[in-house]
């Protein structure tokens, strides 16, 4: 008895990016899918359970996409190891499903013809069949299969049946007992290895496919347009501006919901619960904790609906192009555009959008500059601070003041963000190399709303398992700083000036004297980690005004009568920096896979806001602001 | 069809004439010809010249291969986007400047 009739069958998919091979794999497990991490990486490891026909039981797992098994991304690495059964938390795969862009043989073949030399048994299934029959492509099966040595069945992932071929193929393999596993005999190819295997897979084209005279002339007419070098920039622009919008706009009255849902269950938990700890506990740390990382969940499922939507049209590798060398002078890929422009709304789905980039460093850098363009959530301290302290003028007769300083707070965030991936690139990145720009614009196709369906159901359950359990434990101790020790009977003041909120807070205060903090502000900073509006409410609290949401009025009144206008500008020039966001910082650790760059992201914005404070503060009291 | 490298539409003939062919870098939107060599000079911001060789060998970008250059960037006409045999790959004028092409007449 084999290993496989033990244990059950371990088949993989591999195959080229834009193979369609997880709308396949999605076809062929349906929802008994599971999505983690390989261990140690962030590589996504999704596995799914098949049953066939006759009853047997098939873990199929979904390699990342790749062009060979030279391993030249974390990613490939990870495809590498698991086929050739490298992996020690991974059993090597039974059995490899090849699948293939019916209409795009040449380098799907290559890299067959790749495998043949790890010597697993095989399948080459040839996925799109009815896109590549539609264009006039002729593909004799029994000849391809002899000339390459593999067993080959056509597959149609988005049509109903357009997988029953497949399904009755896999049943013969476990039918028969497994072969004996032969040793692998891949080694790494050699550039004229490479190109031995790109003419075999020519050759073998020339025999068994023949195609029309007049390639698919959709995906031409379309490009025609919208990678124009004016018509295709007016179209990313327009489509920018409806997704940018739709993240603000449409996510809006969700959000408003969920937050009026959260505080309702707060009010109620106060009616329930009797005044003290307790009370305290469930309504300011566990319902308002929660409701701190759900209330973002809106923004992510509508990016990520339209960063899904456009990867299966196969627009985002367009996009790419188009601001390739707008990008590259800050030292930033093309694909990086998507999400910074999403961390405008919030920097959470931003950072999770960055998957889209798989160059590691890249990537990495794009996470790290994401957190300083101007989020939503900064807009109510910029407005609370603007209206107080910027008076209400006309400059140059059009433009008001304050909106001025508005617009100069978002450009210093976006100039900084690429004067950070400017300067990264310089000096942390000078040993690694930069990867080219290459990359494949597969053809347009129409996305599978099945298909788009389950990766935004499984990204929006990452975000809430995962991110979600750090957040909370973050916004737990928040509120254990701002509400232990407790307030001794009869005090006047309020209750969070004798909690170790304040004692941290005094004790940062001579740290933060030089960029013109009073201690109210040092203290207010501590729960304003949670999220940077909460910084509103806590300078409320330190400034004891009762009242909540409705106070934000009061407030300004506050303070404008309590700092100068140097602090208040000070202040301005903090938040355009300063990493005041745990749950932020919670994501750049999940998705970076470990502590070292949220400390790094955390440790430069930090120093960065308290350069930007101290030049503002000073600048200030130059000009007699103080 | 025959091939020659004299008739170059939008090309550097002098490049031409020096190589035994023209770069695709240099080439604009229209061209159509068939890779003859594949040749990396230097390092391209610290990758090394064979791996250069390796990817464009990896997305299908072979001797023989027919190549048509569809799209040109927005900024400085870069990157491109160029057909080969049926696939559209895009690359910067930097990395296509290694792959040296003849052109098709007819």
């Amino acid at each position: 008895m084999t290993v496989a009739e033990i244990n059950g069958w371990r088949f993989a998919l591999v195959g080229t990016p834009n193979s369609g091979k997880t709308a396949l794999f999605n076809a062929l497990t349906g929802s008994r899918q599971k999505v983690a991490n390989y261990a140690g990486v962030t590589v996504e490891r999704k596995t799914g359970v098949l049953r066939t026909a006759s009853g047997h039981r098939i873990d199929l797992v979904d390699l990342p996409g790749t062009y060979s098994l030279r391993g030249r991304s974390p990613d490939e690495e990870i495809a590498r190891d698991v086929i050739l059964g490298k992996l020690a938390s991974e059993a090597p795969p039974d059995f490899l499903l090849c699948v293939a862009d019916a209409t795009n043989l040449r380098v799907a073949l290559r890299l067959v013809i790749e495998l043949k030399r790890v010597r697993r048994p095989m399948l080459l299934v040839l996925n799109m069949i009815d896109i590549a029959r539609r264009r006039g492509i002729e593909i004799d099966l029994d000849r391809l299969s002899d000339e390459l040595g593999v067993p080959v069945v056509t597959s149609t992932a988005v049509r109903r049946g357009g997988i029953d071929e497949l399904l009755r193929r896999i049943d013969g393999i476990v039918a028969t007992p497994a072969a004996a596993i032969a040793v692998s005999e891949w080694t790494t190819p050699a550039i004229a290895d490479l190109r031995a295997a790109q003419r075999e897979a020519d050759r073998v084209i020339r025999a068994a496919v023949s195609e029309p005279a007049k390639p698919d002339t959709w995906t031409t007419r379309v490009d025609a347009v919208l990678l124009h070098p004016v018509w295709g920039m007016i179209a990313l622009l327009l489509l920018l501006f409806v997704m940018f919008q739709a993240v603000f706009a449409w996510a809006q009255p969700a959000m408003e919901l969920i937050t009026a849902g959260f505080d309702a269950l707060g009010a109620w938990s106060r009616t329930v619960l009797p005044e003290g700890l307790l009370q305290s506990f469930v309504q300011n740390g566990v319902i308002s904790g929660v409701g701190s990382v759900l209330v973002f969940l809106p923004q992510i499922m509508i990016l990520f609906l339209f960063i899904l939507l456009l990867e299966d049209l196969g627009y985002m590798a367009r996009a790419a192009f188009l601001m390739d060398r707008i990008m590259g002078g800050a030292g930033l890929h093309g694909r990086a555009f998507i999400p910074l422009l999403s961390s405008f709304a919030c920097a959470i789905p931003g950072i999770m959008a960055t998957r889209v980039i798989d160059n590691k460093r890249d990537r990495l850098t794009t996470i790290m500059v994401a957190p300083l363009m101007t989020c939503s959530a900064r807009i109510p301290v910029y407005t609370l601070i603007i209206a107080a302290f910027v008076p209400d003028r006309p400059v140059l007769g059009v433009l008001g003041l304050q909106g001025l300083v508005m617009f100069g707070l978002y450009a210093t965030g976006i100039v900084s963000a690429l004067a950070v991936s400017f300067v990264a690139n310089r000096f942390f990145w000078r040993e690694s190399a930069t990867p080219p720009f290459m990359l494949e614009l597969p053809d347009y196709k129409l996305p599978q709303l099945r298909s788009v369906l389950m990766n935004l159901y499984q990204r929006a359950m990452a975000f809430l398992k995962r991110a979600g359990t750090t957040i909370f434990s973050m916004m737990v101790l928040i509120w254990f700083l701002a509400s232990f020790p407790q307030p001794p009977a009869g005090a006047t003041e309020p209750g969070i000036d004798f909690s170790l909120a304040a004692i941290l807070g005094r004790w940062i205060e001579p740290l933060l004297a030089p960029v013109g903090f009073n201690w109210q502000i040092s203290v207010a900073l501590i729960p304003g980690m949670a999220a940077r509006e909460v910084a509103v409410a806590s300078l409320g609290t330190v400034y004891a005004i009762e009242g909540g949401k409705e106070a934000v009025d009061q407030i300004g009144h506050v303070l404008a009568t309590k700092w100068s206008l140097a602090t208040a500008l000070a202040f301005l020039a903090w938040y355009v920096f300063a990493p005041q966001c745990a749950s932020t910082l919670a994501v750049i650790k999940r998705e970076t896979g470990g502590w070292r760059w949220m400390w790094i992201t955390f440790f430069y914005m930090l120093a960065l806001a308290y350069i930007a404070a101290f030049v503002t503060y000073r600048a200030a009291l130059a000009l007699g602001w103080g | 069809m025959s091939i020659s490298t004299a008739t170059m539409t939008g090309i550097d003939i002098g490049a031409a004439a020096t190589t035994g062919g023209a770069p695709l870098g240099l080439a604009r939107r229209g061209f159509r010809g068939r890779v003859s060599a594949i040749v990396v000079n230097g390092t391209h911001l610290g990758v090394s010249a064979a791996e250069i060789e390796r990817r464009l060998l990896e997305l299908g970008i072979v001797e023989g291969a027919d190549v048509q250059v569809l799209h040109e960037g927005p900024i400085g006409r870069d990157p491109i986007a160029v057909r080969v045999n049926g696939t559209t790959i895009a690359l910067r004028r930097r990395e296509a400047m290694a792959v040296i092409m003849a052109v098709m007449v007819g």
